[in-house]
Parts: structure tokens; sequence; C-alpha cells
């Protein structure tokens, strides 16, 4: 693909020759040629078809399990179950943004007293054919004492609700409580004096809001192919947005050393965060070693939606007076999250999110981490931070209309700043959430007229960011391309920014950068792709490789120049000579030097291993104008705008596309997606047909802009923007609703009978 | 269950087989044929994922039985290129950046390459309803219904 020139342009005016521009994507041509691997697109010789029986219940006891007749069937080459994995203790270790508990991850791979919910595994068989796999699975015999089950965390907190852990006392409370509850954690974040801060407000909204859980909807299933020797040694191919992090679950879980797994990451067909956690993985790996053959596991869809995680459901009242200016005086939220069947929703970010975007002199956010009979939790793109920003958001904007005044004025008049001290504990460094509310104002979407039954709706929104660990190696060849090694999945075309990363360091063309990513056992361990991290500190590892090549590069001409090594500068793609006579001595080029590497002291290879610090928060402001047919209560979303920063976009295309696909997730989130239980427990939409996601002729063009607020501590101004984009658009397109039907809206989705209800409430009223 | 004998053409080429009677035309072209990019995601004909075409009619390969094929020609996401040549569809989708992680790819070009035959000329709307059988998670379809509309340009131009 030919570099778009005007870009190359734009960028070069602002002395960066690749960065910001939309360069080729080394992995687009296998990508739209059919030939990149995913997950279930790795095969081996000899392999077996691994399948997971799974609970029909949403809530039973384990009496026994029965595999004698699965065993005995022809073709059938191993079993496991809760026997073929060791008990572990309760410990909290940090996955991406969430904390882990190994004693719940062994519990959620593989059942061990009680299946907590519908479609949770209770044992897994490896057999030569899936037909037989099947069977097998039939043959299993599992004794069931259905318990009485909990859906919703309304229902969960009650007092007399079933217990799904027996012994789960509420952390965080003081005195701690002596009963059992399925609250498994309160956290609570304070400032000032809200009463004090109620007490002078001009006006008081307080309402409570409602959403359900929505599952991430990456398109490919869960897949890996495991293999493992006699020796104990083992490889493993995984659909993941962290081989690492599989690595050190799948190592625990099986009592393995990490040296003893090689863990490939294969192309990842989206994640969302939802690909940062195991399932099939670990019983793969085990059937494998049973059967001493390579197994390979890939989820139905339907196992996707019963048995992978889904973001929480939550129920939220939040409290927010203003004076009459608009000056936010005090806001109160109390956020309860459904975390599913074992605890850890992200109730803590969304607790420290509710009221980000906003400098709050008095402020009280309490959070509850609810455990009920649902898939447990993932991560679920900015975890937690969606739910709580959608309802403070929809607040204030209700109390804008009470108070006249335009939304995103009220928004700038409480905006957070540099120098705004967050409610979490730390003071902002330079942001960017009053550039994209001016620019909002500024955009010709918000100056529009509106047609009959359309509303326009704003919100903003936030996400912290994170840096962490990465490692990158540069090898520069003997021809002087240069090969770049990274361990961060690409799942959005991540690649395509570290290979222009790399050139603007190196001064090389980026046609001469290759970026793969590679398995665990080629470079040093590397935190997962989430958090909006892989561009920043990803990003950060490449440049610093990059610079330790060119230090070497440099010593190389300083050595064929004979002159010391601080008489040599790297310019551009060259090293140059400096002090006297330097005039006389030509510039020799990267390839020059890579040509000359084995005489001058052996292959020239940069690295960095860091852990990166100072990931710029990123904020988000959107428009939204909808159109409510009155009939039947469809929305229609007629225009979208996204107005994002982005500290600096290394690819425009790519960071465009992050906003835009954050936005259309929202839109799902906002108008249609939901988990839909029976009163048996069971989920009754486990398919694309019944979750309705947003398909092509549901949205509009999603426009964007892309605001530039550099974050100082990134060599190029980065900060990740993969998170914030789908924050706004749930509130963003409730206050259009609300706007448009003339009647305030606390419920997602808002599906047509809900819309349909507020409108023909709104006329019953004389509305 | 015995396996059946099935000869059809497959991106121009004749290929036999022999499959399950339950086999689908996804598990042949995937587990058989070795052609891997017709992409399994929910297998109820909901994602278009694995869109081929079945005579020139767009399918779901997830929703055709293998042994229903015989003696019928069938073009996947593998043949949509002509030797170096991409196809401006796949061009058009890399310039645009129409692709995040890629795995409604193959289906969606497939999808937009039968549109482009049966309409050269197509309006965004058009794009938006043909490709409605076909999900994307992660792009939001802006930047790949600008991308058809632009090969489709491009296509009439030349």
């Amino acid at each position: 693909m030919a570099t778009n020139p005007i870009d190359v342009e734009r960028a070069r005016s602002k002395q960066l020759r690749w960065v910001g521009t939309r360069g080729p994507r080394p992995d687009g041509i296998d990508k739209v040629t059919g030939r990149a691997r995913y997950g279930a697109d790795f095969n081996l010789p000899g392999m077996l078809v691994g399948r997971v029986l799974r609970s029909p219940h949403a809530h039973a006891r384990i009496r026994s399990i029965d595999i004698s007749k699965a065993t005995a069937l022809p073709g059938v080459k191993a079993i496991v179950t809760r026997d073929d994995f060791k008990d572990m203790p309760s410990e909290f270790v940090p996955a991406g943004e969430m904390m882990v508990n190994y004693r719940d991850i062994v519990r959620n791979v593989m059942a061990r007293e009680k299946a907590l919910y519908e479609g949770h595994a209770v044992a897994a068989v490896a057999a030569t054919s899936p037909s037989i796999a099947r069977e097998a699975l039939r043959l299993i015999k599992v004794d069931y004492e259905v318990l009485p089950h909990v859906i919703t965390a309304a229902e969960a907190m009650r007092p007399d609700a079933p217990l799904l852990h027996e012994d789960m006392i509420t952390m965080g409370v003081e005195p701690a409580p002596t009963k059992a509850s399925n609250v498994a954690k309160r956290v609570e974040f304070k400032t000032g004096d809200v009463k004090a801060g109620f007490a002078k407000a001009d006006v008081i909204v307080e309402r409570s809001f409602t959403t359900k859980p929505v599952h991430q909807g990456y398109l490919e299933p869960h897949a890996c192919l495991a293999n493992v020797n006699e020796a104990g040694q083992a490889e493993l191919w995984c659909t993941t947005q962290g081989h690492f992090v599989v690595r050190s679950h799948c190592a625990k879980l099986l009592e393995m050393e990490l040296s003893q797994i090689r863990v490939v990451a294969t192309e990842i067909g989206g994640g969302f965060g939802g690909k940062t956690v195991v399932y099939l993985e670990p019983v793969a790996l085990a059937l494998s070693r049973k059967s001493k053959r390579p197994v390979k596991m890939v989820m139905s869809r339907d196992e996707v939606f019963k048995a992978s995680g889904p973001t929480s459901g939550a129920h939220m009242t939040i409290k927010i007076g203003a004076r009459k200016d608009g000056t936010i005086t005090a806001g109160e939220a109390e956020l309860a999250y459904e975390a599913g069947a074992f605890q850890g929703s992200p109730i803590q970010p969304g607790c420290m999110c509710a009221f980000a975007p906003y400098e709050l002199e008095n402020a009280h956010v309490v959070g509850y981490d609810v455990v009920s009979n649902r898939p447990k939790v993932a991560a679920y793109r900015a975890p937690g931070a969606p739910i709580s920003e959608y309802a403070v958001e929809a607040v204030i904007d209700e109390i804008a209309q009470k108070l006249g005044l335009d939304p995103i004025e009220m928004r700038l008049k409480n905006a957070a700043k540099a120098g705004t001290r967050a409610l979490y504990g730390p003071k902002f460094g330079p942001i960017g959430l009053v550039e994209t509310l001016e620019a909002a104002k500024k955009h010709p979407h918000y100056s529009t007229p509106l047609g009959p039954n359309q509303g326009r709706g704003v919100a903003s929104g936030f996400w912290f960011n994170i840096g962490g660990e990465s490692c990158a190696t540069i090898n520069v060849n003997e021809d002087g391309s240069v090969t770049l090694m990274i361990g961060t999945p690409d799942i959005g075309g991540s690649r395509a920014s570290m290979a222009l990363m790399a050139a603007e360091t190196l001064g090389i063309d980026v046609s001469h950068v290759r970026t793969l990513i590679v398995d665990t056992d080629s470079i040093g361990y590397t935190f997962l792709t989430g958090g909006s991290r892989v561009t920043f500190a990803t990003g950060m590892a490449t440049v610093d490789a990059a610079k330790d090549a060119i230090r070497q590069l440099c010593a190389r001409a300083a050595k064929l120049w004979e002159v010391p090594e601080d008489q040599v500068v790297w310019d551009n793609g060259f090293a140059k000579r400096t002090g006297e006579n330097a005039a006389n001595v030509a510039p020799m080029s990267l390839a020059e030097l890579a040509a000359k590497a084995g005489k001058t002291g052996g292959p020239i290879s940069g690295h960095a291993e860091i852990n990166a610090q100072g990931a710029g928060p990123t904020f988000g402001t959107h428009v939204v104008d909808v159109e409510v047919d009155e009939a039947t209560g469809r929305v229609d979303i007629k225009r979208y705008t996204v107005i994002q920063d982005a500290g600096k976009a290394v690819h425009p295309g790519y960071v465009e596309g992050q906003y835009q696909g954050g936005a259309a997730q929202g839109v799902g989130w906002a108008l249609n997606e939901e988990y839909v239980y029976g009163a048996d427990g069971r989920l009754q939409n486990a398919g694309f047909l019944d979750y309705r996601m947003p398909v092509t002729s549901d949205l509009p063009m999603i426009d964007t802009v892309i605001v530039e607020v550099p974050n100082p501590a990134h060599p190029y101004g980065v900060r990740g923007v993969g998170e914030t984009p789908i924050v706004p658009p749930m509130a963003a397109i409730a206050n259009a609703v609300s706007r448009a039907i003339g009647s305030r809206m606390f419920e997602l989705p808002m599906s047509p009978p809900k819309v349909l209800k507020a409108v023909q409430a709104r006329k019953a009223n004389g509305g | 269950m015995s396996k059946r004998h099935v000869t059809a053409i497959v991106n121009g080429d004749p290929v036999e087989f022999l499959c399950t009677p339950e086999q689908t035309l996804l598990d042949v072209l995937r587990d058989e044929l070795d052609l891997t990019g017709s992409k399994e995601c929910c297998s109820s004909g909901d994602c278009g994922a694995c869109s081929v075409t079945l005579d020139g009619r767009l399918v779901c390969s997830c929703l055709v039985l293998g042994a229903e094929v015989e003696g019928k020609r069938i073009e996947t996401i593998e043949g949509v290129a002509k030797g170096d040549e991409l196809h401006p569809l796949q061009q058009k989708f890399l310039d645009h950046a129409a692709l995040q992680c890629g795995i409604c790819t193959p289906g969606i070009l497939v999808a937009a390459k039968a549109l482009l035959e049966r309409n050269p000329d197509p309006s965004e709307t058009e794009v938006r309803f043909w490709l409605a059988g076909n999900l994307c998670r992660c792009t939001g379809y802006d930047k790949i219904v600008r991308a058809v509309l632009d090969a489709a340009a491009e296509m009439r131009g030349s």
C-alpha cells in the first residue's frame, strides 16, 4: 500500500517523517487474502479434538462425576475433571486491568464443589473425532444437586439470597461481617464534605440506573492447540491478548515451570478485554499431557456467550448538586456491579472513573462487588468506566436541562484539567478534556438543526490508560532492513504503529521495517494487550530498542573512522562525524554499517526491556443525534461524532478506527445488547441472532476528530486510545433519546419496548 | 457413517473430497481442503465470516452441507486476488484501514465482491444493507463502507 503523500507532508511539517502517517500494515496482505492464521487455523499431525461438558444448571452442587463409560468408548484418549487440577489458595494477582484469584480461576476453568452458572465447565474430553468427543460427553454422568440461583445484583444482595460461596465475607467493611453473603467487597472513595456541598446546590438530581451484562462480542471464538510431550515440555498456540499471561496462568494451574511452556499468540480475531484470561488453554494442556497427543479446542458461539466473560450488569444511584451557573457542588454515587460467579467485577475502576472528568470539591462514591450465577465477568474495554460514567453523564445532562444550560458549557464549567486532583488520588498532568469539549462545540454537527422526533446527546468519558512491562528487539539485518520483535498481540493494527515509530527513530524508510509478534521464548516477559497500553508502552520499548541499535551503529562507525564514540552522532538514518575534519567525512547509512557489522564486532541488535510509566489519561466527548419512531420505540442513530485526545496519533487511520469501533460497540450496549435469562437461570439469547450487535445498516458514518494534547512521558506524545471511545456512547445516546422523547430513560438497553413504554407514559401524562 | 465422495470446482480448480453427511461446506473448506481463510464464528449464518459464493450465489458456508456441492463452483477468499494482483476491494481495505483484527475481513470481501458484480454503482445505503449479514465488532463499519464505495468507483473508472 502506498503511503498517503499528503499525510507524509503534513507530518513532515512537524519534523516527523513517519509518525502521524497512514503507513502500511505489516500484516495487511495476509489479512485481506485469508492467509492470516487465527486461533482455530492451526493443526498438528495426530491431533485430537477437545470438547467441554458444561453445566446445564445455573447453580448446583456436584455430588459425583462418573467418567467410566466415556473412558471406555473407543477413540477417547483423555478425560479431565476437577480431580485433574490442584486446588489453589486464595491469592490475588493483577491480570490486565483486573485482579484475579487462582482459587477462583481453577474453579472457573473446571467446576469443583459446585457449578455456579449455566455453561460452567464440568469435564472435558479429547477424542479422535468430533462425533466421538460428543458421544463421550453424553456418556459422562454428573450427579447434580440443583440449588436455588440468583441472577441480578439486586437479588444477590437480599439477606435471604442463596449463597454462591458459603464462606464469602464482605471485604472492606469494618467491623467485618460475621455472616457470609454474595457481596465480595465494598470500596469507597471520598473527598470534601458532600453534605455541605449539597447544601450549597440550587438544584439536586438523584436517579437510579440499571445496566445489563453485555458481551465483548469478538467474532473469533476462543481457540487453542496444545502439545505436551513425555518430558512435560509444552507448546500452546492460542488466540489471546497476552500469551505471557496465558503462560503464567497455565503454569500455575498445571504446576509446570514457565520454561516448559512455549506460547505462540496466533492472530487474534477481536478481544476487547475478553481474551485476557484463560478458559480452554489449561484444559487443552491437561488433556494433551494426559493423552500425549496434540489437542485442539474451539468454543462454539453458544459457549462463548455462556462461559466466557461478559462485563457487569449494574444497579446505581447517582446524586449530583449544582449551582444555577452549572458549577457542581457535590456528587454522590452508590454502585453495585455484578461480578458473575466469582468476585472481581470492575467495581474499583468503576468507582474511580465515575466523576473523573470533573473537578469536584465534594464527592463520595461507594461500590459493591456482587457475585451471582452468571459467567464470571472479564474485562471489556475500559472495564467498569462505561457503566458508572453512563449514569453520571446522564444526571449531568438532566441538570443542564433543568438549569437551561448548554450541556457542553455545563461540562466546560466543571471539566478536569492539568492540576485537577482526581477523586482516586493523583493530580492530572496535561489532559485534553477541555480541548475535546471546545472541539465538540465548534464542530458543525453541534449546530446542525434537528428534525422532528430527533434529539441530540452529548457525553464525555475518561479512562486511565496503563503502561507496564514490554520488551522489544530490533535486529539490524545485513542488508539494512530491520526486524522488530515485540510480545503484545496485534489486535487492531499496532504492528503498523510500531513500524512507524521504529522507522522514525532509526531514520529509515518504513518499508524496511518488519514487525513481528513473537512467542514467549523469543523475547522477555511482556504484559498483555490491554489497558490501551500497547502503542504507549510497547511503543516506548520499540523506541528504546531503536536507540540501543543506534548506539551500537554509532560505535561501529566510530570504530571504522577510528575516532572516539562521542565524535559520532546519528542523524536521520546516518552516522555522522562531528569535530574537526567532520565535513570531509561522508556519513555512513544504517545499511552500510549493517553490511560491515560482521567485521566491526558482530551482529547488531537493539534491545529494550522496560516497565513503562506515565501513561497519560485519555478523555473524549461524543455528540450523537437520534430519531425515535414513536410508533415502535425504535431508535435510529442519525449522526455520530467522536472527539478524543490521542496525545499523538501515530497511525491516524487506526486511531480513527478505535474511535469508530468503540462508538459502535457503545451503540449496541445502549440500544440492544443484553444477557436475557429465563426463570431457570439459563441464558436465552446465546447467539448472534438474539444477542443483537449493531450491523452495517444500523449505523451511519461515524465522524472523528483527533485532538492531540501530547503525553510528556512518551517520546512521540502517545496516549492510549482504545478504551475511552466506549465510555461516552451510552450516556450520549441516553441523553439524545431522553431529549427526543421528552422523558428521561434510566435503564440500558434502551430497546424498542422500553422506549415505547416511555413514550406512551409521557403521552398518558399529557406530554 | 460412511463418507460421501464429492467433486467440485474451488477457486477455478477441480477438487475432490470425502465428507461425512454432517460436515458443512465450511468444515470441508477448512478441514479437508486446508482453505482456512473462511472463518467459523457462529455456525448459524448470523455473522457472515464464512461467506463464499456457490455457483455465483453468496452463501454462508456454515449453512451448506459439504455433500450438497457436488458439481458446483465455489469461490472463497483465497481466490479473490489474481496472481500478484490484489482485487481492488482488497487494496482499498488496506488503504482505508478498513480492518482491525481482520477476522471478518475475508467474509466481508467475498460479500462485497458479490455486491459489486451485481451492482457496480451501489449507494451507501445499498452497501450497508448488502453487508448487514456480515458482523464486524472492531470498526463500526465506517471505513468498510468507504472502502467498498471507493473500490466500486475505481472499478467503474477502469
